[in-house]
């Protein structure tokens, strides 16, 4: 199964995952240390908390007027397993379907690769600018940068992206990147870093949506290399699809010569028919709109219509081995509509820079250690109280509690060298299955009594592990007695 | 009909009264009840930490224990949702195929307390009395897994002298997750922070749930405050009457056992 | 091993040789909305859900479109708009085009921003959603032509209303661009707060025939 696995690479199941050294996927610090100073940032709370719930309560409207939506969702997830179990055949089709109508298909193993080949796309064309419409797989493989590197200028034009752009910033939400910041900090941003900005720009969202909309006008209209990523592409007619709300991704997918999309492997769908399943879910869950404002579809290049050359860049970094987990693979149907991040409780207190990579929340915290191989993230599956908010509102049904669970135990059985906490699993597993080694452990607990002298509860400084719970919680003195004992004792066993 | 209680590791072990009071309340609506010598632990926390390989034996020993039983009743929804959701399937991964049918089987008589109550014997009013201002936190596994859905609210209502105040955000998780509440501490602590606050915001006297785990860090977090409100478990509750206001139930916050 | 190569040969690999059939997918959601296509309690639908995202709609009968487009672009751009200011998709038929209006061709499409209007027709609307949908036909005009000016009117006739979302989807050829507009370009990045008009149309005005 490893043959092909080049040395040192990091793999996870047997497949080579996204590589180290490029792109976003990986943080500098483990979850609980970045989340303990983000949760001292009121103001990154503030902010968090109050678009979050604004959202929850749009989504939670619009998804209760439709009387199908349960059987929307089902089918929704049974389309992605489906297409997942035949993924190669669909990607194969997508290929001869967008070739076939005047694009050019291009396969990229890794991050490294895909950015090589946009670097070179976009050098052939002889410009030195490039328009981007938001993408999750672009954030991914760190495009920018790499364009950058190349001596290339990149606006990023959705306005989340160039508020978080304009800050040097890192994006913190899958659907809206700058949700960390509100309107007083964009204001700030706007009025350092655009040219020319009006002075007078105040902190209301209109006005501060007018200054992103002069400061791109012109880049739009002289633009002629645009990058997008894509929200479904489907394999029977090489349509591709990209949802919006602004206009930018109409500007960049319209008016460019050139339009380059990457795409995961994961984004196709079999046939036409299946996004008027998607396209009911979609935005109803990610923006809680009926419908978002705009959705472009386009198969190929239409002579007159839009750009004249079209590139498809298919994007593995580390899917096929999120595919190789029977388990974790249905992370692979997401739509990234957000929802999971906007009723999370975790994300919405340690906010998306905790999860230290694009994709934050509980989606995140699945997907990024799947494909990064668990090690390169083995904080993450435990950055969850297993509430199942998450679950709950995936339009595609992702059992994320299940796959966290899962990583979990994955992350633990990779460990060559046992560490304390599994002794001490290990241990309490053994005294678990015998009830009389159990019934001796839960005797040898009331040594607890003597270190509380009395008190109804346990000191608050002792040693770790139990530090981490008493440090902001009383733990009660355990009784004299335990149930069992007590009743056996009136009652015989 | 005979009950077989599943007192679950945790209650034995640091909250007896919880299992004490589920006993009282079947006795008093006229059940049998049993409590089977050989029990211990669901697996749960083994599963849910990443030990799945040696939560077998846990969930072995648990399947000897009640082998047999009419029906099992446990005051706590994570356990059975553990019970209904992970037993069988970390056992079928494991390769112990009878084990995972036995287990399944089991969790097919497997009720969390409610759910017996108002599914199973079909009471809502289980002749309670306790006058208290009470409010009701729905734990996430209660919630989400077992759906229990208003049972518990139904059952609080027809308590007597017991004034109920709705819980705002009261499907917010606790923040308490398990392992999860000592591996992020920090952030079980920021969940906790907001569940209290929603909890003293009613200006209830007890804090109630289906959950001894959640009740132990909610009430472990109002006992560091200092503050009044308690938590008692949705059992204890119930098993209260005007004979014996509270069987075994503590005025002091319920920590301190 | 060609990149292609080795994606497919991974794909493969990670499915296992003994791959599980796909599931098959059962569609009981609603497939049409039981009303047909240009039903008035459709067209009712349509306004409020399209008037819902702060676009205007103007009804009128088949045979006033001309002057109700002249009424929505009164109202777009003020009643002091001349004929050069509007530019009109090469398909749009006669009687629905202001007199002397521009009409869109081959040139560079950057130069559509010079109009402050565009008027446009649609190829199929979806009620529940109030979304229309543009087609590239020369009905609907190329994609820039209902991107650049700053104020989009376009005219929906009765029969181009259907009530759900599969419904529309499977009135459209996926083979032409399409464009998907439901309400004027808008944005909730800012505290998710839904602000209109960025980059897309400020202002959409849609005359309903019929
Ligand atoms: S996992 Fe589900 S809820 Fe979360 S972003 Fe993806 S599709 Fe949406």
């Amino acid at each position: 199964m490893t043959a092909t696995v080049p040395p040192k690479a990091p793999t996870f199941l047997g497949l080579p995952t996204a590589p180290r050294g490029v792109g976003h996927l990986r943080g500098d610090q483990s979850f609980p240390d970045a989340a303990r100073g983000a949760l001292r940032d009121g103001q990154l709370r503030a902010n968090l908390g109050h678009a979050t719930s604004t959202i929850r309560g749009k989504r939670a409207k619009v998804v209760d007027e439709l009387p199908d939506w349960a059987q929307l969702r089902e089918a929704g997830r049974a389309l992605k397993t489906a297409t997942m179990a035949r993924l190669d055949d669909h990607l194969e089709e997508l290929e001869r379907q967008v070739t076939a109508r005047g694009g050019v298909v291009h396969w990229a193993r890794d991050a490294n690769e895909a950015n090589e080949i946009v670097t070179r796309l976009v050098q052939a064309t002889g410009t030195s600018e490039v328009v981007k419409v938001k993408s999750m797989a672009t954030q991914e493989i760190g495009l920018n940068e790499a364009l950058e590197a190349a001596g290339l200028d990149v606006f990023e034009t959705d306005l989340a992206e160039l508020i978080v752009q304009l800050g040097e910033d890192k994006p913190s939400h899958i659907l809206v990147p700058a949700i960390h910041k509100n309107r007083a900090e964009i204001r700030e941003i706007f009025a350092r870093t655009i040219p020319g900005v009006d002075p007078d720009l105040t902190d209301d969202p209109r006005q501060l949506a007018m200054a992103a909309r002069t400061h791109l006008r012109e880049r739009f209209l002289r633009a002629r290399v645009a990058v997008s990523g894509a929200n479904f592409a489907v394999a029977e007619t090489g349509t591709l699809t990209v949802v919006e709300s602004e206009g930018n991704g109409r500007m960049c997918l319209t008016l460019p010569e050139t339009l380059i999309t990457v795409m995961g492997i994961e984004k196709v769908v079999p046939t036409w028919r299946d996004l008027e399943v998607f396209l009911q879910l979609l935005p109803r869950s990610s923006t809680g709109e009926r419908m978002n404002p705009y959705t472009s579809t386009w198969a190929g290049v239409t002579p007159g219509d839009g750009p004249q050359e079209f590139h498809l860049v298919l994007l593995d970094n580390g899917r096929t081995a999120v595919l190789a987990d029977e388990v974790g693979r249905e992370a692979l149907h997401c739509i990234r509509c957000s929802a999971c991040l906007n009723v999370c409780p975790v994300y919405e207190r340690a906010g998306g820079h905790s999860y230290g990579s694009v994709y934050p929340g509980p989606i995140g915290a699945v997907l990024s250690p799947m494909l990064t191989g668990v090690e390169d993230n083995a904080s993450l599956p435990f950055a969850s109280s297993l509430c199942g908010a998450c679950y709950d509102v995936c339009p595609v049904a992702i059992d994320i509690p299940s796959i966290l669970v899962h990583l979990r135990a994955e992350h633990v059985e990779a460990q060559e060298r046992p560490t304390a906490e599994a002794v001490a699993f290990r241990g309490l597993a053994k005294v678990m299955s015998h009830p009389r080694l159990w019934h001796l452990a839960q005797r040898a607990s009331r040594l607890g009594r003597l270190i509380a002298r009395g008190r109804p509860t346990l000191p608050n400084a002792l040693p770790p592990p139990v530090s981490g719970w008493t440090r902001s919680r009383d733990l009660p003195t355990p009784p004299k007695e335990t149930f069992v004992e007590s009743w056996v004792r009136e009652h015989g066993s | 009909m005979k009950v077989a209680l599943f007192a679950t590791c945790l209650v034995d072990t640091l909250t007896p009264s919880v299992a004490r009071a589920t006993a009282t309340l079947l006795q008093r609506l006229g059940h049998e009840v049993v409590v089977p010598p050989g029990q211990s632990c669901c697996g749960q926390m083994h599963v849910n930490t990443g030990y799945r390989r040696e939560a077998v034996p846990i969930v072995a020993n648990h399947v000897r224990a009640f082998a047999g039983a009419e029906a099992i009743v446990a005051p706590s929804g994570s356990c059975v949702a553990s019970i209904h959701h992970q037993q069988a399937a970390v056992a079928r991964r494991a390769g112990e195929h009878r084990l995972a049918d036995e287990a399944e089987e089991l969790a097919g008589r497997t009720y969390e307390l409610s759910q017996f109550l108002v599914d199973v014997l079909g009471v809502t009013d289980v002749g309670a009395y306790y006058p208290h201002r009470v409010t009701y936190h729905p734990t996430c596994h209660s919630l989400r897994l077992l759906k229990v859905g208003d049972r518990p609210y139904q059952l609080l209502r027809a308590v007597r002298g017991l004034e109920l105040v709705e819980l705002p955000d009261a499907e917010q998780c606790c923040g308490f997750g398990g392992t999860f509440a000592v591996k992020n501490a920090d952030t079980s602590t920021a969940m906790l922070t907001d569940k209290m606050a929603n909890v003293l915001g009613t200006h209830a006297e007890v804090c109630t749930a289906g959950d001894a785990s959640c009740l132990m860090h909610i009430g472990g977090g109002l006992s560091r405050l200092r503050a009044g409100t308690r938590t008692v478990h949705l059992a204890e509750i119930l098993a209260s009457t005007e004979e014996a206001v509270t069987p075994d139930q503590h005025t002091a916050p319920a920590v301190s056992a | 091993m060609s990149a292609r190569e080795e994606v497919l040969s991974r794909v493969r690999q990670a499915l296992g040789a003994d791959r599980t059939a796909p599931e098959e997918v059962v569609r009981d959601y609603r497939l049409t909305d039981g009303r047909p296509a240009g039903d008035p309690a459709l067209l009712e639908l349509l306004v409020e859900r399209v008037e819902d995202y702060r676009a205007t709609v103007l009804r009128c009968a088949p045979a006033e479109v001309g002057a109700t487009v002249r009424a929505a672009l009164d109202q777009g751009l003020g009643s002091g708009w001349s004929a050069g200011d509007v530019v009109v998709a090469p398909g749009l038929a006669e009687d629905w085009r202001p007199a002397g209006c521009d009409v869109d061709d081959d040139r560079p499409a950057v130069q559509l921003a010079d109009r402050a209007a565009s008027v446009t027709a649609v190829a199929v609307a979806v009620a529940e959603t109030g979304t229309l949908v543009l087609d590239g036909s020369p009905a609907c005009g190329r994609r820039a032509l209902s991107l650049l000016p700053d104020c989009l009117v376009c005219v929906v006739t009765a029969d181009q209303v259907v009530g759900s979302v599969p419904e529309g989807l499977a009135r459209l050829d996926p083979l032409r661009p399409l464009t998907m507009v439901s309400g004027p370009s808008a944005t909730s990045d800012i505290e998710l707060q839904r602000v209109e008009g960025v980059h897309g149309p400020r202002t959409l005005l849609v005359v309903l025939a019929g």
